[in-house]
């Protein structure tokens, strides 16, 4: 490890932490559904949206209403991806003439952009251009936009007193899209396009290499779809090689700025919900309690990355492991770069994780298997957290003496029924696919390593899915009928079992009273509080994949030290 | 009632063969997670006889004995709780079996037969035969059955007092009571169903619990079924007894097994302290109360006012003044009329004992709010400043009608009551009547604040007495000029803000009052209509309890949270005992998780399953005593809790997982 590494995580910690105030400040504007500066241009432009929709935002939606509404939305869209997907080879705009997806590629891949998880079963380079802008990047919009509106959704079942509504699902959908991720994209574009990311509709073009040979090399618009990877935790790169391509992170400033943006959103949305319940320091607390196992995890990954394999020491190979890195970003940058893209659900990567040292690679996973909510996704994490701030809340309330409330509402055996469905969505996808891959002949014939190493591979991609994160821990031949099926409903059942019940959970809640605070209240701010809720998400949401663990990534790190690799 | 100890061996040995017939299915099912435990338990003594593992039999078998020992000691605290409120209920039933009543037509009948609106006749020395309503008569009752004070009480027809419950003695005069419950469903029906927790219903929080704990056991479930699949991958297996041994140690038994204990015990703590809650959301609610609000009289001030001061007014000395209220209260029987007596003949040295034969005593009515004396043809008046204006017209626009209100207003500022006095029609002066705020009270109201309780003093006073004394007492508000409807609206205000308050009250015109509070505590000496109206009674009738009754709420509520904290913070040691042993056959190099080091891998899960088990009976005296409340408000409370029972849970498996595996290893048991 390094001063100059240490300096890169502290700088991008304090830029992380000072971007939360206004980003979740302009956030508010738009859950509020305030007039803003944009509203001047873009104002007309929604309500044209609107009315060519028949839609009237200032209708209440109750919760099932919300949730009808955004699962029929999800599920057209899904329609509509698979069958642009499926069908591309027949569609306009495919000049290098590509064939269409296979059934179970095109269910993998249309799932994965609906889901927000952008795991990509396919290669980038197999995609026409229709199929990436129409049938990709729209999800790469629209998924991060439904993430924040289900985020809105259960801030406002916690802000609002003897209310029916959570909201209008259309209203948040069109807002969140065009006064935040549409605007931001641009700017964020302009600034990548400055940067030298390629952005045009040419496919490639020829270059004659020192030797002179003739090399075919692929571009496209790929600055637009960069900036709503990131910002929108989506991940899903235009190139197979993700963020470690040059024309999708050609230097150490992009590198720096891809991983703020991928955090910018979750963490301003701690600031927001602290708006909308009326106390920022309860926005704060959960922010506090997110960044200290954010600080713990990259610390594990950058010793372990920096310390590097004693395998290849006794070789006389000194240093940090820079397998599957890139010599431009280096160890730290690589290290956090891993742990970012974990721990929000965005699964871009600008290193191959496949590579990374077993408990380097460890934080990464397990990152996942909290459920990213460590920050988290756009909107997923917040909810996620919030999800865990009830059990929290249920578990330790009763404490000082009083019925559990959050933010002044009580929390009774709905919410705690709701939160606990929704968390044990996680351990049901990741362990018991993961154990079913483990011995079905068509799942063993996945993973490309042996012994502990293959068994992290299979863990990793089923954590993957159902976390919605996308990241390949590489090594898997995923693209088989079986794994794009199981990843597939993974991803599905990962994304909206958890979706589903924090809307009737917002619900549930929006409707009773706000109990004032007092100082018999339980404290959800301060110290302790942001204490206890790093020891219930890791109790109740890390403790469950220790066995996996143990015989994944640890049982790799204590074979790498007794000198066996795999 | 009796206060019984913890454990006597009269309760456990009854225990003991409850915890067993408790292992019915049937009842089991109730607590999921123990059910679970039993499920796995007799997997395993079935698969003990089928055999095919690699497990030595001597490892299985005490496997196995301790997963049955982990639900019986689930059951056992169960039945130990329920065990000691039944010792109440089997003498409270004892009295209700003999009791037999007395119908107009002079027939007897046994007393269950008797129906809401019968009419039953009880004389000298009976006992009363069911809940019910004075409506002839006037008796004095000895309720010492049901509260445990021996000194009767008066129950007469019409008022406040007409109230009489089933199983206690009339042990003077005679009575006519009308029914006023249908068989079954009277206050000793009520009372024994409680003590007993035989039909006791899950409350709200405890039905919320219950979900959590099986929504970890489900996740739990998933967690160990999944291993197998994760073995084979590795190309070994893990025996089925160890894996059963891995859920029931991760499975929250602790809790599950304490849950009811700690909800009887609760309510067992309230019946001691002779307050009967008719549910136990009631006591719940009382855990989270925010506003209190507390009759000003025999609560915050002692009962009786009492003269402190004689004003006169110019032109009259104190001694005339003196003087005059000695003589127009000589007669006046009341602890504010004695007390004007002491006064004068104190401090003032007035040398009159008695009333002359002559004197004429105007006794005090409602309507004139005026008492006094005409001795010969001299006229004595006594009471309310306003009321003595009225009574002599004119005087009010007088010099000295003012100097009178003047002086008037400015005892009431500081917080007394003032009452005039007038001879013949010339105003005397003023008594100053101190209400005597109750030792103590200032620092009860200083730590309900730092519960984050607020106080409201309802009064009948005017507000400037009623500020006075509000701030001498230390409440943080008050409702003075207080009428029933009063009370309804506040009571209704603070609910719309989102505040839970408690009360107490004992006339029929509070019901309204008592029904809309979250906790509405009745005094057992009020009338029937409050009885209903709340929902716990107090059999002492002492309106300070509600203080009391917050604080047991708030040790229930802390008691299932701080275990419930315990239980599941024990997972950390729990996986680290269990992984390595269950692990290490499959990668060796995995025996480094083994931090506690302890002696083998069979010892390690036993030493866990072990621990999971004895933990249970060891957090019993801790369930059915509770954790001690202290009233440092909700931050320090959290953080003196969470170390104790968060890290302590954290940290207390390990030593003791380790101090087991010493013992298993030692005695050569695995």
């Amino acid at each position: 490890m390094t001063v100059q590494g240490w300096m890169l995580i502290l700088v991008f910690l304090i830029l992380l932490v000072a971007l939360a105030k206004p980003m979740g400040s302009w956030l508010f504007a738009i859950y509020e559904g305030r007039r803003t500066p944009l509203h001047v241009v873009l104002g007309p432009v929604e309500r044209g949206f609107y009315k060519l929709a028949g839609v009237d935002p200032n209708a209440e939606q109750g919760w099932r209403r919300y949730a009808l509404h955004m699962l029929a939305f999800q599920l057209a869209t899904f329609a509509f991806t698979y069958c642009v997907l499926r069908f591309q080879d027949v569609l306009p705009l495919n000049p290098r003439g590509l064939a269409g997806q296979s059934p179970d590629l095109a269910f993998n891949t249309a799932v994965s952009f609906t889901t927000n998880t952008n795991w990509q079963s396919y290669s980038g380079e197999s995609l026409s251009i229709l199929s990436q802008m129409l049938g990709l990047a729209i999800h790469n919009f629209l998924s991060a936009a439904t993430g924040i509106a289900i985020a809105f959704a259960l801030f406002r079942g916690f802000a609002r007193r003897q209310a029916a509504g959570i909201g209008n699902f259309w209203a948040d959908m069109t807002r969140v899209t065009l006064y935040v991720l549409l605007p931001a994209c641009i700017v964020y574009a302009i600034f990548l396009i400055a940067s030298g990311v390629p952005q045009t509709f040419l496919t490639s073009v020829d270059a004659t290499t020192l030797e002179g040979a003739r090399q075919t090399i692929l571009m496209g618009p790929v600055a637009s779809q960069e900036a709503i990877k990131m910002l929108g935790t989506n991940g899903g790169g235009f190139f197979n090689a993700n963020s470690a391509h040059p024309f999708e992170n050609p230097g150490a400033l992009t590198n720096f700025v891809q991983m703020l943006s991928i955090l910018v959103i979750g963490t301003g949305l701690t600031h927001t919900f602290g708006r909308a319940v009326g106390n920022t320091r309860q926005g704060w607390a959960i922010l506090a309690a997110m960044l200290v196992m954010f600080v713990a995890g990259t610390t594990v990954t950058y010793w372990q990355e920096a310390a590097g394999n004693p395998a290849l020491h006794h070789l006389g190979l000194a240093g940090g492991s820079m397998e599957g890195k890139e010599v431009r970003f280096g160890i730290a940058a690589s290290a956090l770069f891993s742990v970012v893209t974990t721990a929000a659900s965005c699964g871009a990567v600008n290193a191959m994780h496949d590579s990374l040292t077993p408990l380097g690679g460890m934080i990464p996973l397990f990152n996942m298997q909290l459920g990213e909510v460590v920050i988290g996704g756009v909107g997923a994490g917040i909810y996620g957290f919030l999800l865990f701030a009830i059990l929290a809340v249920f578990v330790a309330g009763l404490m000082v003496g009083r019925t559990p409330e959050y933010v002044g509402k009580k929390i009774e055996s709905r919410e705690v029924k709701l939160a606990v469905l929704a968390i044990a969505v996680l351990p049901l996808m990741i362990l018991g696919g993961t154990a079913l891959a483990s011995v079905l002949p068509a799942g063993l014939a996945g993973p490309l390593n042996k012994g502990p190493h293959g068994f992290t591979e299979i863990l990793y991609a089923f954590t993957s899915a159902t976390a919605n994160n996308g990241s390949a821990f590489g090594g898997l031949s995923a693209n088989t009928p079986f794994y794009n099926g199981m990843l597939g409903a993974a991803m599905w059942v990962g994304r909206f079992f958890i979706i589903v019940p924090a809307l009737a959970i917002a619900g549930s809640l929006a409707a009773k009273k706000v109990h004032p605070e007092s100082a018999g209240s339980f404290p959800t701010t301060g110290l302790l509080w942001v204490g206890l809720l790093v020891g219930i998400v890791l109790i109740l949401g890390g403790l469950t994949f220790l066995p996996s663990l143990a015989l994944g990534p640890i049982a790799d790190h204590l074979a790498m030290i007794h000198g066996q690799l795999f | 009632m009796t206060t019984a100890t913890l454990f006597t061996p009269a309760l456990i040995g009854p225990a003991i063969g409850d915890a067993f017939t408790k292992l019915d299915p049937r009842q089991l099912v109730k607590n999921p997670v123990l059910f679970t435990t039993a499920v796995v338990a007799l997997l395993l003594t079935v698969l003990l006889f089928i055999g095919g593992t690699s497990l030595s039999l001597s490892f299985q078998v005490q496997l196995i004995v301790w997963l049955w020992l982990t639900v019986l000691f689930g059951t056992f605290a169960e039945a130990l709780a329920e065990g000691r409120g039944r010792a109440q209920a089997a003498s409270l039933r004892a009295t209700k079996s003999e009791l037999t009543a007395r119908l107009p037509n002079g027939k007897t009948v046994p007393a269950s037969q008797l129906k809401k609106g019968d009419i039953v006749l009880v004389e000298t020395g009976d006992l009363i035969p069911a809940d019910g309503e004075v409506i002839e008569g006037v008796a004095s009752v000895n309720e010492s059955a049901i509260t445990g004070e021996s000194a009767p009480v008066i129950r007469e027809a019409g008022g406040d007092r007409s109230a009489v419950t089933a199983g206690t003695r009339v042990i003077s005069d005679r009575i006519r009571v009308r029914v006023t419950q249908e068989p079954g469903q009277g206050f000793l029906d009520r009372m024994i169903a409680l003590v007993e927790g035989a039909e006791r219903q899950k409350t709200p929080n405890e039905i919320a619990l219950t979900i959590l704990l099986v929504g970890l056991t489900i996740i739990f479930l998933i967690a160990v079924s999944t291993i197998p699949g994760f073995a084979a991958y590795a190309g070994g297996q893990v025996p089925v007894a160890i894996l059963a041994a891995l859920l029931i140690t991760l499975i929250p038994t602790t809790i599950a097994a304490l849950l009811s204990a700690i909800g009887i015990a609760g309510m067992d703590r309230l019946v001691r302290f002779n307050v009967l809650a008719k549910s136990g959301r009631a006591v719940e609610a009382a855990g989270d109360i925010d506003v209190l609000l507390l009759d000003k009289t025999g609560t915050i001030t002692i009962g009786d006012r009492a003269a402190s001061e004689f004003r006169p007014l110019g032109g009259v000395t104190t001694d005339e003044l003196a003087r005059a209220a000695l003589l127009a209260s000589l007669a006046d029987e009341t602890p504010e009329g004695r007390s004007i007596v002491t006064l004068a003949q104190g401090r003032y040295a007035v040398e009159i004992r008695s009333l002359p034969k002559t004197a004429e005593v105007i006794p005090f009515t409602a309507q004139t709010r005026i008492s006094g004396v005409r001795i010969g043809t001299t006229l004595i008046q006594k009471g309310a400043v306003d009321a003595v204006l009225r009574a002599n017209p004119g005087l009010g626009e007088t010099a000295t009608g003012g100097d009178l209100r003047r002086i008037a207003e400015e005892i009431a500022r500081q917080g007394q009551t003032p009452l005039a006095v007038a001879e013949d029609g010339r105003l005397f002066g003023v008594i100053a009547l101190k209400d005597v705020v109750k030792a103590g009270v200032r620092e009860r109201f200083g730590e309900l604040r730092r519960m984050g309780i607020r106080t409201v003093m309802i009064t009948g006073d005017n507000p400037l007495t009623a500020a006075a004394i509000a701030a001498e007492a230390g409440v943080d508000d008050f409702l003075a000029e207080a009428t029933p409807e009063d009370k309804l609206a506040l009571i209704r205000k603070e609910q719309q803000g989102g505040r839970l308050v408690a009360m107490c009250g004992d006339g029929t015109n509070d019901a309204p009052a008592l029904a809309q509070s979250d906790v509405g505590v009745a005094m057992n000496t009020g009338t029937q209509a409050a009885r209903e109206a709340g929902n716990m009674v107090d059999l002492d009738s002492d309106p300070t309890k509600l203080i009391e009754i917050v604080g047991l709420g708030k040790q229930l509520l802390m008691t299932r949270g701080a275990l419930t904290t315990f239980s599941v913070a024990n997972d950390i040691a729990k996986y680290f005992a269990i992984i390595p042993a269950m692990f290490v056959a499959l990668y060796p190099s995995l025996g480094v998780l083994n931090v506690m080091q302890l002696s083998s891998p069979q010892s390690a899960i036993l030493s866990a399953i072990i621990f999971n088990a004895l933990i249970i009976p060891a957090l019993v005296p801790l369930a059915l005593k509770g954790v001690k409340y202290r009233p440092i408000g909700a931050g320090p409370l959290l953080a003196r809790n969470l170390a104790i029972y968060g890290l302590g849970g954290v940290l207390a498996p390990f030593a003791g997982i380790k101090l087991i595996d010493l013992v298993v290893a030692g005695l050569g048991l695995a």
